[in-house]
Formats: structure tokens, sequence, C-alpha cells
């Protein structure tokens, strides 16, 4: 199946595009200046400690729970799964981050703690963008954020619906975008693309195969 | 029927969720099914509504029909492959959509595209933008019942497309740019065409106006209609013109400016109210905006190369990126993870029509059935954005 190939050490066979021209041109492409006759390092910008007095308060706060970086110019914290409802809580009561742009959520099947679960944030007042990450085991749950940002509501549903993972104290979650008695979670990296629920299709539709 | 029974949205609420002293009808509580099947609720949306004779108590929207996945086959394409799926999700604004798209990946990879490539980015984004607003005022209007507005703007439509239709081939879903830029330089004639537009253009929307701005049945079905304020529009996320007609002045073109918008001179429209009046009012202005943005980009569009320095691989290096665009419907978002293959390792998108949707149940709750339609309408959904 198509997703096996999604390991991050060999790269996949680019569809339709010559083989040969794979490796050079990836090399060249990050920076302009990028002259040096080793191409040894194809990686890009790597993320670098991000220093600004919010993430002064948050450390001296939480200590080790958590980790500030930016990568891209994009700054995001990643923390540890205990300190969730309250940095949130904190982000927006004390810092005006009052707008959640969007929740999601990404598999890595390979890790132990199999998913990295993402806060998207903006402050209308201060013209910023955060994003809080942390990361969660297969089946844990997480404290849900409907009670700080009513939009959760919605978002978080469609993350139990794609990956499965459960919100503590959200008032309804349920299946979203798939039907209710959907087995499967498809965003999953384990769940293959032309995979189905055959006997939802089966009892549902009284076709044999949706496929 | 469950519907939201979190206290802190009903704290926020501004409307009076209880019952009346003097119920309207001496009935009982009716829960009835509106779509997926109506003509009004502009695709395949189910609305479940609780009602108390015609009032409504409370909504629940079933959504998902619509749903193809667009997430899981991004993982399963390489990043040029995915592009022209983005332009199936809001179907009426697929160009927005391309160049949210690009521009992310183009940010991930550390590349920009040509001041040219920006400019014709600019000026379809905005010919698409009005196109959008068009034809939510068409079939907005015709919800309502005045027909004549959704020939108008259908026929002004027209014109857009035919430009796109001769720029990159298509008329609804474009595929007009690529990332690092362009793949087509504009036709001869192009500059020409859309100013054409303009000129053409300009005088029409005074003319829907005319039909509907001071129309007293207009007025009667929109003013005081789904009225919601800045501080609930944030708090459930709502952005676009929904958030403007609530006095909140906040657009991402001039936020945080992507393309060349920082070049433009141009106002952001703002409502007082938040009712459905004023986000017409809302679009209306932002149409003419558009116009002014494309004058200005067609009158100063610089020459040379469209396409930026991209291999022809596109594989960038492993990180994660969130890039947003000011879409006609709101703030439409891409987050992008790579593991440093050609294949994306998780692309979210993250839909303005679908968090908008979320407020309806707030807007609809103590008005009539018929205003349901009205307030659909006016959030301005597409389906294929909220199911993706």
């Amino acid at each position: 199946m198509a997703d096996e190939a999604k390991s991050p050490a060999p790269p996949p066979p680019p569809e339709g595009e010559k083989k040969p021209t794979a490796e050079k041109p990836a090399a060249a492409a990050p920076a302009a200046p990028a002259k040096p006759a080793a191409p040894a390092k194809p990686e890009g910008p790597v993320p670098m400690p991000w220093t600004s007095p919010l993430v002064e308060k948050y450390r001296s706060q939480y200590g080790s729970g958590l980790d500030a970086q930016t990568y891209l110019g994009q700054n995001y914290f990643s923390v540890d799964r205990s300190l969730i409802p309250d940095i949130l809580r904190l982000l927006r009561d004390d810092d005006q981050f009052d707008y959640c742009v969007d929740i999601t959520a990404v598999h890595y099947p390979k890790r132990e703690k199999q998913f990295d679960v993402l806060w998207n944030l903006y402050s209308y007042a201060r013209n910023e963008r955060v994003r809080v990450k942390t990361q969660i085991a297969d089946g844990a749950s997480i404290p849900s954020s409907v009670s700080i940002w009513p939009t959760a509501n919605w978002l978080e549903r469609e993350v139990y619906d794609m990956f499965g993972i459960t919100f503590d104290g959200h008032p309804d979650l349920k299946r979203i975008l798939l039907p209710d008695g959907w087995h499967g979670h498809p965003l999953r990296k384990d769940y293959g693309i032309l995979q189905q629920d055959q006997e939802w299709v089966q009892i549902n539709l009284g076709i044999e195969s949706g496929q | 029927m469950s519907v939201h029974s979190n206290d802190s949205m009903n704290e926020m609420s501004n409307l009076d969720l209880e019952t009346p002293e003097k119920p309207y009808l001496d009935s009982n509580e009716l829960i009835i099914n509106m779509g997926p099947q109506h003509p009004a609720t502009h695709g395949v949306l189910r609305v479940i509504l609780k009602l108390d004779g015609e009032k409504v108590l409370g909504t629940e929207c079933v959504i998902g029909y619509l749903h193809r996945g667009v997430e899981k086959i991004a993982e399963n394409r390489t990043y040029a492959m995915f592009n022209p799926y983005v332009d199936r999700m809001d179907y009426v604004a697929a160009v927005s959509n391309g160049l949210g798209y690009c521009e992310a990946v183009e940010k991930l990879m550390n590349v920009e595209a040509p001041p040219r490539a920006k400019y014709i980015r600019v000026i379809l984004t905005e010919l698409n933008r009005i196109a959008s607003h068009q034809l939510w005022l068409g079939t907005h209007a015709l919800d309502i019942g005045a027909m004549t507005p959704l020939f108008y703007t259908f026929r002004d439509r027209e014109e857009i497309l035919k430009i796109f239709e001769k720029y990159c081939g298509a008329r609804l879903t474009t595929h007009a740019f690529r990332i690092g830029g362009c793949q087509y330089e504009t036709y001869a004639g192009f500059e020409k065409d859309v100013k054409n537009f303009l000129t053409h253009v300009a005088p029409k929307i005074d003319e829907y106006e005319a039909l509907l701005t001071t129309n007293r049945i207009w007025l009667e079905r929109t003013k005081n209609v789904g009225v919601i304020s800045g501080a609930d529009c944030i708090a459930l996320g709502v952005t676009g013109p929904v958030l403007r007609a609530s006095g909140v002045k906040w657009d991402l073109r001039k936020a945080q400016p992507y393309a060349a918008y920082s070049e433009f001179d141009f106002e952001i429209p703002v409502g007082t109210n938040g009712d459905t009046y004023d986000r017409y009012l809302v679009r209306m202005a932002e149409m003419r905006q558009s116009l002014r943005i494309i004058e200005q980009a067609v009158n100063g569009i610089p020459e040379g190369p469209i396409m930026g320095k991209v291999p022809k691989v596109i594989k960038p290096p492993v990180g994660e990126i969130y890039h947003s665009i000011e879409a006609p419907k709101g703030e439409l978002g891409y987050f992008i993870v790579s593991d440093g293959s050609t294949q994306p390792y998780r692309i979210r998108v993250r839909p303005p029509s679908f968090v908008n949707l979320q407020a309806l149940d707030m807007m609809v709750r103590g008005l009539l059935v018929a205003d349901v339609i009205a307030v659909i309408g006016t959030i301005d959904i597409v389906l294929g954005e909220v199911d993706r």
C-alpha cells in the first residue's frame, strides 16, 4: 500500500519523474548562495531556540516541561501533555491568544507516543501566531479546550473522527465527517488509502463494496 | 437531540435563549430535518432543527456528505500532484485555494515566487474573490426570494470565468498557479481584458445595490437577522466577511500580508451590527475594494520571469509550516508536515467554511425557520470545503 513507503528514511520513488534528477536539485534548492561542493547536507533550515519575554515567562513557570523553538519564522511550544489545559488557558487569558485557529494531529506510528496534537493560536491584539504541540500515546486522551475556545468543539470532533484521539470534557464528542457507525480512523498512517469499513458499506448502502 | 449543552456557549450568546413568557403557539417541540437534499442549503448540508412552532430553539448540523478525504489523498500524492485537488474544496474560489497551497509549499521550501508571478496571482485571486461574492449574492438573494440578482450576478461572473478560461483553459477548477510561481504567462490582451472587466463591472455592482440595498423586502428579511457580536465571532473562530461585519477590522491581507498585497492601497470594509444586512454591505464593499486592488496590480504589473527557482522534483526539507490567506470566506490555512520526501507527511487544511458554519447554531436561535435559510446563505459556506 502506498503509505508503506512513507517511512522517513529511504526517499520513496518520485512518481512521474526521472530518478537521476531526484537527488541533485533538492540539495541545491534551499538557499540561493548554496554553492559549496558538499551536497552531504540536503536539509534546509533547522529549528532554532525561540527567545522572547513570553517564552521566559512560561519557562520560569513550567521549567523543563516546555520547549520553545522557531522554524522558518514560526514559533512553537513543545509541551508536556500534563501542562495541556493550563498553558492553553494562560495563553488565552494572560497573553491574548484569543483566536484558536486550528486544532489538529499528526500520526507517527513508529514513535512510542504516536500522536502529535497541535493547537494553532493567533492573537488579534499582538498580531502573532504560536503553535502549541504535545505528544500522546495511542489510546491516551487529552483535556478538551472547548471551555477555553468554543470553536474547539468541531475541531476536536474532527481530530477524534480522523485519529481516534479522545478529548476529556468535550460536550458532545462524536464523529463529524464520517458516519456515526464507522469503524477506523482514516488519517492514521496504518489506515490504507483504499481501505473502507466494508461492513458499514454493505449494511447501509446495500452494495458489496464501495470500491 | 443534544444541542450544545456547553455553559460557556450559552453565557456568551447575546440572544435570549429562554422561551418568551407567552409562546408563539401552544405546541409541543418539534424536530424537523432540513436537507441534505434541499435547494437552500447550498449543497448537501443537513440541519436538524428543534422548533417551538416556527421559532428555532436549537440546531445541529450534520455534515460529511461530500467528504472525499482530501487530507488523506495528499499523503499519497507528490506536492505537485496534490495541487489540483485543493481547487475542489472551495470550488467557487479555486484560485484562492491554489494560492494558499502554493505559498505554503514555497514557504516550506524557502523559495519565493518572482514579482510578476505575485502580481498575476493577486489579479486572478481578486477576480476570483469578486466571482465568489457574486455567486454568493445571487444564490443568497434567491434563497430570500429576490430572483433577479441571480441573473445579474451570473451574467457578470461569466466575464471573470472567460478571463480564467483564456488564461489557463479552465473556468472553475483552474489550477492556475504552480509551486514557485505561475505555469502560464499572461495571454496577449490579458491586461486589456482585465481593464475592460473593471470598467464593465463597477456600474454593475451599483446595479446590484440598486436592486437590494434599499429594497424594503430585503431589509425586512436581513436587518437584525442572525446577529453575532465581534467577541462571539472571535471565540467561535469565525473569520472573513462575517467577522468584519461584526465590527472587527481584521483581514489577513493587511494583518499578515502575503503575495504582493502589501504593495496595494485598499481598505477593509467593516460593519457595525453583525447582522445579515451588514454582511451583505461588507461583501458589496469588498467587491469594490477588490476592483481597486486589481486596477493597481494590472497597471503596475512588472516584467520578468514568472517561475522561481524550484527544482523539478519538489522535496521540501524536514519541517512543518502553517500558512494562511484571506480567502473570500475567511482564513484558509494549510499546515504541512514534511518528512523530506517527495510526498507530504501530513497536510491539514484549515477551512473557513467549516469553522464559520459552527456559528450557525448561535446565530439562528430564537429566529424563525425562514431566517435559517437567510443565515445559512449569509455565512457563505461551500460544502466542498466544509466536508473536504
